[in-house]
């Protein structure tokens, strides 16, 4: 069973080193005392440092975690609801309309979206005054109108391989059906909220297209700040920053894992990916 | 939405039926809306103004009173050779990474089902958690491998394999193996998911009857995993087409992908009914490929048990 040809052993062992040796990189070098970038100029913390410092950059980083937050609890919201009519209402009035407008955002180049909302929020202005000014509002209605449909994956998926009669017993017993909701259901799809959440909040905070084409004056994310620099080459500032995200990640996967057993959020991604 | 008390499992869905309506609404509005509106401007002429459009619907007196339209912008797209070509150059682009994410992602899911239970998770694992780190930082990361003076050059340089760096940032290559390295696990997964669900013993049945090894994958395993395949493939080509990100970063000035161009058309030359229209055919160069991965999709649903 277990042949090993060395063709094959190379070609993953060159996937992987293609999927990490970049970001090992990137850790490395953020502790690097030169500034040219290549050069290995003895351990340090100096980037970090200057990070601190930097308000701008905090300014963005703060703005984008506020936005991540409180798209990914909206869209949460809404991706549960529409997951469960979707899956559970037979006669869903628009059906039809409703998987199509849920699905699309997943395969819409972002350009798209991102352009499309702006003349959305533009023509918004025009016509009641409303939103008189773009920025983190845009920012988050956009976010969680994309985050809604990754979090309508993660849920159907649970819910179709979820047991219903737990609940059809409670109501069986006479228990409300807001009672069974929020006491049976809710519990059972609690990890696919989290996977749903989780995603929903990295696709936020990750977001460079669509928030550069909804945001206005004055709003700049994270990701929009790390463009404006990345753009003229690298800097040993923003390895610093990669490398607190990726420790934040790995925190917050490894924790998630844990706590959601097996099937937890990092195997939720691909999920929503590969459609499966 | 009417109330529920026609059917379906009666009065405990009625206020799903009723809170579906929210998501609903917002969907219609922050959706729907939008790419009817870039339709709209699609047909609109430009002008010196805010919004620098034409508007399209007329109301007069008596209400509605005509329709403005110019079919001016896609003519432009159409004649102006400009755009053909990078439609043309973003297809090619995202064709060619989808190949070459094809060419290393498929012997990495081949090997990923031949491991043991325990190890198989902890492959998968290791090739989803990267996407869980951010995708522009990913990208950025390449400028610092890439560069002439950076690491790879460096390190080839130290042991003799050349005297002058390579370039390899800043140009198609690096394009291509920026889709590689971004798009690889939406390649991994659906193979994965189609090779797990194959009879393997049938192929070492077939190595066993006489077969050698590499025809007997060939001939047996290559064409029952087209599933996996035209999935993976079309997960990849997909948002591969329309990409901004890797082209900005990594790409020449001579890399022509619509992602970067409209960008440029919008932020920079500010010509929004040809931004729009030039996102309207991006949209239609999609749908064919976009029905074929939903059609795909179903019918991996009616074959999974």
């Amino acid at each position: 069973m277990k042949r090993r040809s060395p063709m094959l052993m190379t070609i993953v062992a060159f996937g992987y080193a293609l999927l990490y040796v970049p970001i090992v990189s990137v850790v490395i070098y953020s502790f690097n005392g030169s500034r040219l970038v290549t050069l290995w100029g003895g351990f340090s913390l100096r980037w970090y440092a200057s990070l601190l410092a930097d308000k701008d950059l905090l300014g963005a980083a703060l703005l984008s975690l506020r936005i991540a937050i409180v798209s990914a609890t909206f869209a949460t919201a809404l991706g549960a609801i529409v997951a469960l009519a979707l899956h559970r209402v037979n006669r869903l009035r628009g059906r039809l309309l409703l998987s199509g407008m849920i699905t699309a955002p997943l395969v819409m180049p972002e350009i798209i979206t991102g352009l499309s909302l702006l003349f959305l929020f533009i023509s918004m202005a025009d016509l009641i005054g409303w939103p008189a000014s773009r920025g983190a509002t845009t920012i988050t209605i956009a976010h969680i109108t994309f985050s809604m449909a990754y979090v309508v994956v993660v849920v159907r998926a649970r819910l179709a391989a979820m047991d219903e009669s737990l609940e059809e017993a409670a109501m069986d017993l006479g228990g409300r059906p807001v009672a069974v909701f929020f006491d049976i259901t809710v519990p059972m799809l609690l990890p696919a909220l989290v996977s749903g959440w989780l995603l929903s909040f990295t696709l936020s905070l990750d977001d460079l297209v669509i928030s550069s084409f909804v945001s206005g004056p004055g709003a700049t994310t994270l990701p929009m700040l790390i463009f404006a620099k990345v753009r003229l080459g690298v800097t040993p500032d923003i390895n610093a920053i990669t490398t607190i995200i990726i420790a934040l990640v790995v925190i917050i996967v490894v924790a998630a894992t844990i706590i959601s057993g097996r099937r937890g959020p990092v195997a939720a991604r691909p999920a929503d990916a590969g459609g499966q | 939405m009417s109330d529920g008390t026609t059917n379906d499992g009666g009065h405990s869905l009625r206020w799903l039926r009723r809170m579906v309506t929210l998501p609903y609404l917002w969907l219609l509005l922050f959706f729907l809306a939008p790419f009817l509106i870039i339709l709209k401007i699609s047909f609109a002429d430009p002008i010196v103004a805010q919004p620098p459009f034409t508007a399209l619907l007329e109301w007069g007196e008596q209400g509605f009173t005509g329709l403005k339209t110019t079919f001016e912008n896609y003519a432009f797209l159409f004649q102006d050779g400009y755009y053909g070509i990078i439609y043309l150059a973003s297809l090619k682009m995202a064709g060619i990474g989808t190949l070459l994410c094809l060419m290393l992602g498929y012997p990495m899911a081949y090997f990923i089902v031949r491991q043991p239970p325990r190890r198989r998770q902890i492959l998968l694992l290791a090739v989803i958690l990267p996407f869980w780190i951010s995708f522009l930082l990913r990208v950025y990361a390449w400028i610092g491998l890439l560069n002439n003076r950076g690491l790879i050059n460096n390190f080839l340089i130290s042991i003799g394999v050349i005297d002058h760096p390579l370039t390899m940032l800043y140009n198609d290559f690096a394009v291509y193996l920026g889709i590689v390295y971004s798009y690889l696990p939406f390649m991994i997964m659906p193979l994965y998911a189609n090779l797990e669900r194959l009879d393997l013993d049938l192929l070492d049945a077939a190595a066993d009857l006489g077969a050698r090894r590499w025809q007997a994958f060939v001939d047996v395993t290559v064409p029952l995993s087209v599933p996996g395949i035209i999935g993976g493939c079309l997960l990849v080509f997909i948002p591969a087409v329309g990409e901004f990100t890797i082209p900005a970063l990594l790409g020449g000035a001579d890399t022509l992908m619509i992602g970067r161009v409209l960008w440029d058309e919008f932020f920079i030359n500010r010509d929004w009914p040809v931004a729009s229209a030039v996102s309207v055919v991006l949209v239609l160069l999609l749908v064919a490929p976009i029905l074929w991965f939903q059609r795909l999709q179903r019918r991996e649903q009616e074959a999974a048990p």
